[in-house]
């Protein structure tokens, strides 16, 4: 916990919170990484083979085999987080599984499947992108950032 | 009646005199399967929606119980009520179709022994003859409301609990065969600081602690005085934490009668659980079952239940606000 939180705390919480840290599993930290790490790589690794095959087989230069490839690895994480398969992958692999694109693939489906019973547009189309939303929020903005200084750095050694 | 500080006790003894306890595939699986009433194969239970899974499933409780009684739905007086979905509408629902006249309540996972104790006071005051008090929670339909989608994959941390899905309900009388419910201690809200809602253990723990020894306090009694005392959902960690604190205040309740609801309700095998079960149906349940059915088989003659609740909101755990806990108890006993 950061000292700004500790603060707001009084002598007793602080106390308590000690004690009770005392009788909590802790997190797993490295297990989790070497899982996650296995895990991601394992994808990553599905990711390739999957565009070497479209490289072999299609007309597909290197950066066009990006977008089919994709495609179907969000494909297959939308087919298992539908059969229900997902979400245990992810309890045994945790951010493994959440930071390649089929993590992301799953929070729109998962939230989509979620809210089905609310409807077609308030439930799936007004609650699919709950999870993924702030991502494509934070992630056009941090693109346009990036983008700007790069713009801005090239202007200025060029001059 | 009023005893001590925050202590009631029934001096008639409202008869818990039939009591019903449903559960979900998760809990068919568990130790505790064969003191369900009723157990579903389905988390739908055949419904097109998790909330009226839930739905349903409460109503089942209540329609269990009303004829495990003996009784007639117009019988009853009072139908009190609680559950975790927004604006308690399982609860609501459940109501319209009893058509019974009806207080909704809102504590949580405490829920279960607030009705209890409300529907003891109205019998023990002869201001109902028949009450029923009931409460229900569904994994699926609270996963979604407080934190993630069923099937997002986010990785849950070994202090982690599993809500309890099904419904439990309890019919008070004045009179009758059956536990009577001897006295209660109502519980104040208790705020540690825990923020954790993969923690609910550690936040509940205090809660529980401050109305057992409220109760032992204003009753004069301890540990000892009982043959169970079982905390409503801790699960391991948060019972592991409680058990420390009562021993620190000088209060240690020996271990082989100190227990936790979430603890029973499932088996070491169903590891998903991580920490074990939670819910307003997991004290309910395991009360209004397994420890009703061992009272009734007089393997136990005085049990105290403390239903804990953790009294957050999606919202207030957004806000980056602490989770207030609450606890109540209830003292059962098998005597004529």
């Amino acid at each position: 916990m950061s000292d700004q939180k500790k603060k707001k705390l009084t002598p007793v919480q602080q106390e308590y919170q000690a004690f009770a840290r005392r009788s909590e599993p802790g997190r797993p930290v490295l297990l989790n990484s070497v899982r996650a790490f296995l895990a991601g790589g394992v994808i990553c690794l599905l990711g390739q083979f999957v565009q070497d095959f479209f490289l072999w087989n299609f007309d597909f230069t290197e950066k066009t085999a990006g977008n089919p490839t994709v495609a179907v690895m969000i494909l297959l994480s939308v087919i298992l987080t539908v059969s229900g398969v997902y979400d245990h992958i992810a309890q045994w692999a945790g951010a493994g599984t959440a930071v390649p694109v089929t993590g992301f693939a799953n929070s729109i489906a998962s939230a989509a499947l979620e809210h089905r019973t609310e409807g077609f547009v308030l439930g799936v189309g007004g609650n699919m992108f709950k999870l993924a939303g702030s991502v494509i929020a934070f992630g056009v903005f941090a693109a346009f950032a990036v983008a700007l200084a790069r713009t801005l750095l090239a202007r200025l050694g060029g001059s | 009646m009023l005893r001590g500080h925050q202590t009631w006790v029934f001096d008639k003894g409202p008869v818990i005199t039939a009591a019903a306890a449903v559960g979900g595939p998760f809990e068919a699986k568990g130790p505790l399967a064969e003191d369900f009433d009723l157990l579903h194969g389905d988390l739908w239970v055949g419904k097109d929606s998790f909330e009226k899974a839930e739905r349903k499933m409460l109503e089942e409780a209540c329609e269990t119980a009303v004829r495990k009684a003996g009784l007639q739905k117009q019988d009853i007086q009072f139908f009190l009520s609680g559950d975790l979905a927004n604006q308690i509408t399982a609860s609501s629902f459940a109501a319209r179709t009893l058509a019974v006249p009806y207080f909704g309540l809102y504590g949580a996972c405490s829920t279960s022994m607030e009705g209890l104790t409300l529907g003891s006071l109205l019998v023990d005051k002869e201001a109902a003859r028949y009450v029923l008090c009931a409460t229900s929670s569904h994994n699926p339909a609270t996963e979604k409301q407080y934190r993630y989608p069923t099937e997002y994959g986010a990785q849950r941390p070994p202090t982690a609990q599993w809500t309890v899905t099904g419904a439990g309900a309890a019919i008070l009388a004045g009179a009758g065969e059956g536990p009577r419910v001897t006295g209660a201690t109502i519980g104040r809200v208790v705020d540690m600081g825990v923020t954790d809602p993969y923690n609910m253990g550690a936040a509940m723990a205090p809660a529980a602690v401050d109305t057992i020894t409220a109760h032992f306090r204003d009753l004069g009694l301890s540990g000892r005085d009982y043959d169970l005392i079982a905390t409503g959902d801790l699960g391991r960690v948060g019972h592991r934490i409680a058990a420390g604190l009562l021993a620190e205040h000088g209060l240690a309740i020996p271990p082989e009668i100190f227990t936790d609801c979430g603890i029973l309700i499932y088996g070491p095998e169903q590891k998903t659980v991580m920490a074990g079960g939670s819910g307003c149906a997991c004290s309910a349940a395991v009360t209004y079952g397994h420890i009703m059915n061992r009272m009734k088989k007089g393997e136990l003659n005085k049990v105290l239940i403390v239903a804990t609740g953790a009294l957050l909101s999606p919202l207030s755990y957004q806000q980056k606000e602490s989770i207030p806990c609450i606890a109540h108890a209830v003292a059962l006993e098998n005597r004529q």
